[in-house]
């Protein structure tokens, strides 16, 4: 009975210990998150949730606290007409909405794209061994550390049609006939800012993946070479799906970021149709027009659409953040 | 990290707050050209002549419509920081509820300016901006080329378009490979709204809104004005002119690669300076009509001056804005920046007419000169242009044919129109 009652203690105290020193350290952590999550929730949560509020009433810029509440209006109304026909009108049916959420997914996807196989390649360079390379791995960041607004405004100066370096590069090399308004045409001026984005962007996603490149075991590679696998296949079959973890993340980065794209466009294309996204839009509803409420809207969509898409994609890709593999 | 930031963005607020003293003023300015050297030297006047205030000048972009989301931003979080700003003629209906009245502190002065000027900073019985300079474009053309091609000035929008070819097409052969016939700005911006009101308005198409608030926009001339205009792009007109402001077109110009630009008096100084190509060899006339017996027409523009309610110096601000606007003041910008001035009687000062002739001169174009609808539209007129410019915009890059245009932009504005403006 007391023997009993005394391994039943010993076996009960044993994870208590345990139990009550995990306690005080998640105590300990909670305290030290604290600090960040209120900055977060001052700065990201608390304007969100604002944004969020002012999509649901009809708030004018001019008198931010006299808007009034009109429920889901902003996103879709219908009125019937006296003839029977109904009229739907709001966001969900405004084409030069739709036309910015086409603008920004052709954007996102084609400069992610592009910038994940440019990158790599970076990548595998810059990953052999060579003299200087901690110099041109340096060297290779400079565009990611140029503010975005400087950028795009160096190449707009960069792709000027007139004044141009780019035009008078190409025109005696004989690439070009004549000047090309590169920004200025429909045709060119989504391509223009893609390559300024890729320009931009690249050495971010390099960087990334050499990261991921770094942690690949050599031992791989050497009994590789010693059963004479081609390199091609060496890559696909090993260097992939070892680095795949870190170029995930890399990639969602990139994601979020592409979604919101809104400085280079804004400064390097004229505000039309062609190129306008959904962040260059509602911040033309918020602030230029007198439409405050429904720039919110536009904005709330534009938080749910990237919240969705990255669930997706984490959960599509089995992604995991602390650089293992599912 | 974020302690450290967080302790550093206290210690920079706490040192804002430190300096703040009675009279130290913020004067927001966007202006082309050497707009800012000349406020700074406006600003330096006044601080000799009150020593007691301190008064610096904050920049911004050159693009209208990027001044003003910010501004309208800055005035609806009733931003103290600022205390007077260089506000478009367009604004004021905007504004209004943002800046001071000025009636009770002008009335003494107000007498001396335009009425039509100062009717148009008036929104609901409210002075809300002291008129600043005025501006009303004109057609600048190449009297040297002009001269060698034995052609006059064009007096219709087609004559332009064929001087400007046969001389363009005359000095390319010539070997000037940079040479184009006609620059104006064609970005998506209210820029282009200002070019497109007076293809319409000289063609007799009206003027997009009229003051009784009809939307007069899709008609037969309207449409064949903006397609005269789509014509021009890539022919007379670079392709990048539809990416281009005032200063983009004056770039062109300066550097003597056009024949014919379409801009605001300031190019005028600038382009007689000492580093342009087209120096004495221009000279500046109406803008052309569609037809023979149409009117010609120049958008009215102008930059006025207005305190922000919240500014905590009233009293500085509004000496400031008076001392910006007052004849002496006026008179040199006349002369140096070839700027109109709003005072009537600045422009019978034998001073300004032997030192900047063109401000005399420039009385024809001011004449014609026809307002944006920023009276009947009001609070939508910011959109009201940007469905606009839009419609011009896709005409022109070749998105749609005038016509298609502007019976689309009919029915936007008609939705936005509501029940009334």
């Amino acid at each position: 009975m007391t023997a009993e009652a005394t391994a039943g203690t010993v076996v009960r105290t044993q994870p208590q210990i345990k139990s009550e020193l995990m306690k005080s350290r998640v105590a300990a952590a909670m305290w030290f998150l604290v600090p960040m999550l209120v900055a977060l929730a001052i700065v990201a949560g608390w304007p969100l949730l604002r944004t969020i509020y002012f999509s649901l009433t009809n708030t004018s810029l001019n008198d931010l606290y006299g808007g009034d509440f009109v429920g889901f209006k902003n996103y879709l109304s219908w009125t019937t007409l006296k003839s029977g026909r109904t009229v739907f009108s709001g966001l969900l049916v405004d084409p030069a909405w739709w036309n910015a959420v086409g603008n920004t997914l052709r954007f996102a996807v084609i400069s992610v794209t592009l910038e994940t196989v440019i990158g790599m390649i970076v990548a595998l360079v810059l990953n052999a061994e060579f003299k200087g390379r901690g110099i041109v791995r340096a060297a290779i960041l400079i565009p990611w550390a140029i503010p975005t607004i400087v950028s795009a405004k160096m190449w707009s100066w960069m792709l000027n049609d007139q004044f141009g370096i780019i035009n008078d590069l190409f025109l005696s090399l004989g690439i070009i006939s004549q000047k090309v308004a590169w920004t200025a045409t429909a045709d060119t001026a989504m391509t223009a800012v893609l390559i300024v984005d890729i320009w931009k962007t690249t050495p971010f996603m390099a960087l990334l993946i050499l990261a991921g490149l770094q942690m690949v075991p050599k031992d791989v590679y050497e009994a590789a070479k010693i059963d004479g696998v081609h390199p091609v296949k060496v890559f696909f079959k090993v260097t992939l799906p070892l680095v795949r973890p870190a170029v995930m993340v890399a990639v969602i980065f990139r994601l979020l970021d592409a979604m919101r794209i809104f400085d280079l466009i804004y400064v390097l294309t004229p505000n039309s149709k062609a190129t306008k996204t959904m962040s260059v839009i509602s911040r033309e509803n918020l602030f230029d027009f007198d439409k405050f409420a429904y720039g919110s809207a536009q904005s709330t969509l534009l938080f749910l659409m990237i919240a969705v898409m990255t669930g997706l994609y984490i959960w599509l890709g089995k992604v995991r953040f602390d650089g293992g593999d599912r | 990290m974020k302690m450290k930031s967080l302790m550093l963005g206290l210690l920079m607020s706490v040192s804002a707050v430190a300096t703040v003293q009675a009279a130290d003023l913020q004067i927001v300015l966007g202006d082309t050209g050497t707009g800012l050297q000349f406020l700074q030297g406006q600003v330096e006047r006044y601080m000799a002549a009150n020593p007691e205030d301190k008064v610096t000048i904050v920049p911004m972009p050159s693009s209208t419509s990027d001044q003003f989301g910010q501004y309208k931003l800055w005035l609806a979080a009733g931003n103290t920081d600022i205390d007077v700003y260089t506000t478009d003629v367009i604004w004021a209906p905007q504004l209004a509820d943002h800046l001071t009245d000025l009636t009770e502190a002008t009335k003494d002065i107000i007498g001396g300016y335009f009425p039509a000027i100062v009717e148009s900073q008036t929104a609901n019985g409210k002075l809300v901006a002291l008129p600043s300079f005025t501006d009303a474009p004109a057609l600048y053309y190449r009297k040297d080329l002009l001269e060698k091609y034995g052609k006059s000035v064009p007096k219709t929008w087609d004559e332009l378009a064929a001087t400007a070819k046969e001389i363009q097409d005359g000095e390319r052969a010539a070997g000037n490979k940079d040479m184009w016939g006609f620059v104006w700005q064609g970005n998506a911006y209210e820029g282009l709204t200002c070019d497109a009101l007076e293809w319409v308005k000289s063609s007799g198409g009206g003027q997009i809104v009229e003051p009784d608030g009809t939307i007069s926009i899709n008609n037969e001339k309207a449409a064949a004005a903006i397609d005269r205009a789509k014509g021009w792009v890539g022919t007379i007109s670079p392709e990048g002119v539809l990416a281009y402001g005032e200063e983009e077109s004056r770039g062109v110009w300066q550097l003597g690669n056009a024949v014919f630009m379409r801009n605001w008096p300031y190019a005028y100084g600038l382009g007689n300076g000492a580093d342009s190509a087209v120096k004495d060899k221009f000279d500046v006339t109406t803008l052309p009509v569609g037809a023979e017996g149409d009117a010609p027409a120049a958008t009215l523009g102008g930059w006025n001056l207005a305190v922000s309610k919240y500014s905590p110096d009233q009293d500085a601000a509004i000496r400031l804005v008076k001392f910006l606007s007052s004849p002496e003041e006026q008179k040199l910008r006349a002369i140096e920046q070839t700027n109109l001035p709003t005072l009537v009687a600045t422009y019978d000062d034998p001073d300004v007419a032997a030192k900047a002739p063109i401000i005399p001169l420039w009385k024809d174009v001011f004449l014609n000169a026809v307002p944006r609808p920023s009276g009947p539209t009001g609070l939508k007129y910011n959109e009201v242009s940007s469905l606009f410019w839009s419609a011009v915009h896709d005409t022109l890059s070749g998105n749609g044919t005038g016509a298609e245009n502007l019976e689309l932009l009919e029915a936007k504005l008609t939705e936005l129109k509501g029940d009334a403006w």
